[in-house]
């Protein structure tokens, strides 16, 4: 596969061609997309860090550092540490088997992966506590070898494994697709093992497209609300993660102390989305196969 | 050195066939092209010599050796691609030195002589200098003088190129021709080439073999070959063909009635397909000959292609005449093959005659 890195030539620049609106038209478009952009997008997210600083920023530090609060930050540094790095092992390895591999069942398999996007969280999480809870499938054998699985960690973690299963391999599979199998059988021709192929020739072709595939994946992890609450039990200082922990405090009337905590989360995500960003803008080639969200 | 020895090589793609049942022997040191048309299974059969796909049956031996139980990695071929398949990642010269550098720890030599080694082969392929650039900085034929270089890096036990020049244009891919003939004198490599191109076959390659669907046609030399075709595949695939279905009466060709003037001895009588190339033609007088009408007329080159219409709705031919032939302006032009062949309308080869 030989890429093309070369800027495509830039347009020519006619302002008269026939897919050009008249002015009037265009400055409706535009009006009409800015303010829909900052009613529904930029607007809440102001909103998020004026609420979280209304009483002061002495109140905003004081709600982070509460004890509460570290521990469902911590806990949601945790669950993501786990259930990334694992998500991006499964996720290389199934992209790996599908895009360069034929056999039976791939169809089925394709559609497996996209299975957590296509199910609400919740069912997840009720599927967890069916299978692993006091009264679910191995629940009697969980509590007689002292197991906890729901309403502990292991079930956050879990979930949130189930949740952002298809973010790695979504963004892999079409990027390892378009590049085929030319590069690896010539590494293999040349007397490279397979570990040697994957580690010089694969895994370099498609780091961007993994980076970014982690990045979505991270957000998500930090961010999943509905499957990690069904398996959590809300055990506070024990078993809440961010987006929980601030459930609850939004359902006490401490807003402020709520949106202290949402402000942080927001800001994982805006920091995410600028790391994307600048990757887009210094790898936008690499990525072009990828862009599907 | 090594010699090819493919068994009665059968390949099926999920029960489709793509080879049936082919055996080739290549003689170490020889520059050999397969020649097909697309879907003829010649990129099959040098990915199997190659290890790159393994036979559904039959075995290829390299020397006395059965490489076929030899997965690709063990083979050591050198495999060209053809899109190249440079490492993006990697400079020209990391690209040339890869294979050594992926060598088991007791054989890898060291890193001084890898790079050595790499630069004396950036130099073999005259591409000194360049070697700190990446593969996008460069040139579509340079591309595939790296690709050569990497191949040959690793001392292949022969050398397999799948149409190293098909993404080339025309002038680069004449100049990378003869270069490639030099290398392959110079380095004596046994050498396998892909290509769908007859000229490049002719002019390159010490034997040709000739495939379509699956099947061997012909092996021989470029010569051989283009004399002596087999069949009316292999003569209308190599080089110009004109055909016309004729009569044989009498130990003679006849065409719509009228005897042309070629005698067929010792030729099972009935009917029968004439082939002959366009430019092995003489233009006569006598009554013994064909007679066209000429429906077109265009100049290719130094000579003047002219097509007609044989007496008695026989079919279309095509015929060369020097661009400058007064014959060129008639409308009607009697002619006859100076060398030709004949094969039965089946389609078997047999009795051939050349006059």
């Amino acid at each position: 596969m030989v890429y093309d890195s070369r800027p495509a030539p830039a347009a020519p620049d006619i302002h008269s061609g026939a897919t050009t609106e008249r002015l009037w038209v265009r400055v409706v478009l535009v009006a009409l997309a800015v303010v829909f952009m900052a009613l529904v997008l930029v607007m809440p997210l102001v909103l998020v860090f004026s609420e979280a600083f209304r009483k002061g920023a002495e109140f905003f530090f004081k709600s982070l550092s509460q004890r509460d609060a570290v521990t469902a930050i911590q806990l949601t540094l945790t669950v993501a540490a786990i259930a990334v790095p694992l998500n991006l092992v499964f996720g290389v390895a199934a992209s790996w088997a599908i895009a360069k591999f034929e056999f039976k069942g791939k169809a089925f398999l394709i559609t497996l992966i996209d299975l957590p996007f296509s199910v609400s969280p919740v069912v997840s999480g009720l599927v967890y506590v069916l299978l692993f809870g006091a009264q679910g499938y191995f629940g009697p054998w969980l509590k007689a070898n002292d197991i906890e699985i729901i309403f502990a960690v292991p079930g956050i973690v879990l979930a949130t494994i189930f949740v952002t299963f298809p973010f790695v391999a979504r963004e892999l599979i079409p990027l390892m697709q378009v590049q085929g199998n030319g590069d690896e059988e010539a590494a293999l021709s040349l007397g490279a093992n397979g570990w040697q192929t994957f580690w010089h020739v694969t895994l370099p072709n498609i780091k961007w497209g993994l980076l970014y595939g982690v990045l979505l994946c991270n957000a998500r992890a930090m961010g999943e609300f509905g499957a990690v609450s069904v398996v959590s039990g809300h055990i506070r200082g024990k078993t809440t993660t961010m987006p929980l922990h601030i459930e609850i405090l939004y359902n006490e009337y401490n807003f402020a102390g709520a949106f202290a905590v949402a402000s942080l989360l927001a800001m994982l995500a805006l920091v995410t989305l600028i790391i994307k960003t600048v990757l887009e803008l210094r790898f936008g080639d690499e990525l072009a196969a990828t862009r599907r969200h | 050195m090594e010699d090819i020895s493919v068994r009665h090589v059968r390949k099926e793609f999920s029960r489709y066939p793509a080879l049936n049942d082919v055996s080739l022997d290549i003689k170490g040191g020889e520059l050999i092209a397969l020649l097909g048309p697309s879907g003829s299974g010649k990129t099959t059969l040098l990915r199997l010599i190659a290890g790159l796909e393994s036979p559904t049956a039959g075995q290829i031996f390299f020397g006395d050796e059965d490489a076929s139980a030899k997965t690709v990695q063990d083979r050591n071929v050198g495999f060209v691609f053809q899109a190249y398949a440079l490492f993006r990642n990697m400079t020209v010269l990391d690209n040339i030195s890869f294979g050594l550098r992926m060598r088991p720890r007791q054989t890898r030599p060291p890193k001084a002589e890898i790079r050595r080694r790499a630069m004396e082969l950036l130099d073999l392929v005259q591409l000194s200098g360049l070697d700190k650039r990446y593969p996008q900085q460069l040139s579509g034929g340079q591309r595939q003088r790296v690709a050569l270089a990497r191949a040959l890096a690793i001392e292949p036990r022969v050398l397999l190129l799948d149409e190293p020049f098909g993404a080339l244009d025309a002038q680069v891919r004449k100049e990378l021709r003869k270069w490639l003939r030099e290398i392959h004198d110079r380095t004596g490599h046994t050498t396998v080439f892909v290509t769908h191109d007859q000229e490049e076959a002719l002019e390159l390659a010490d034997r040709l073999v000739v495939m379509s669907q699956g099947n061997i046609e012909q092996v021989g030399t470029p010569d051989e070959v283009y004399d002596r075709p087999n069949s009316p595949f292999v003569f209308s695939f190599i080089g110009e063909s004109s055909a016309l279905p004729v009569t044989v009466e009498n130990n003679e060709l006849w065409v719509g009635g009228r005897a042309i003037g070629l005698a067929a001895p010792e030729t099972e009588e009935g009917v029968a397909r004439l082939y002959f190339r366009p430019h092995d033609v003489e233009l006569v007088e006598s009554d013994a000959c064909m007679v066209g009408v000429v429906v077109s007329s265009r100049r290719v080159g130094g000579t003047r292609r002219v097509e007609l219409e044989i007496g008695g709705d026989q079919g279309l031919v095509e015929i060369d005449l020097p661009f400058d032939h007064p014959a060129g302006e008639k409308s009607r032009i009697a002619f006859r093959p100076k060398r030709w062949r004949l094969y039965p309308v089946a389609g078997e080869s047999v009795g051939s005659v050349r006059s």
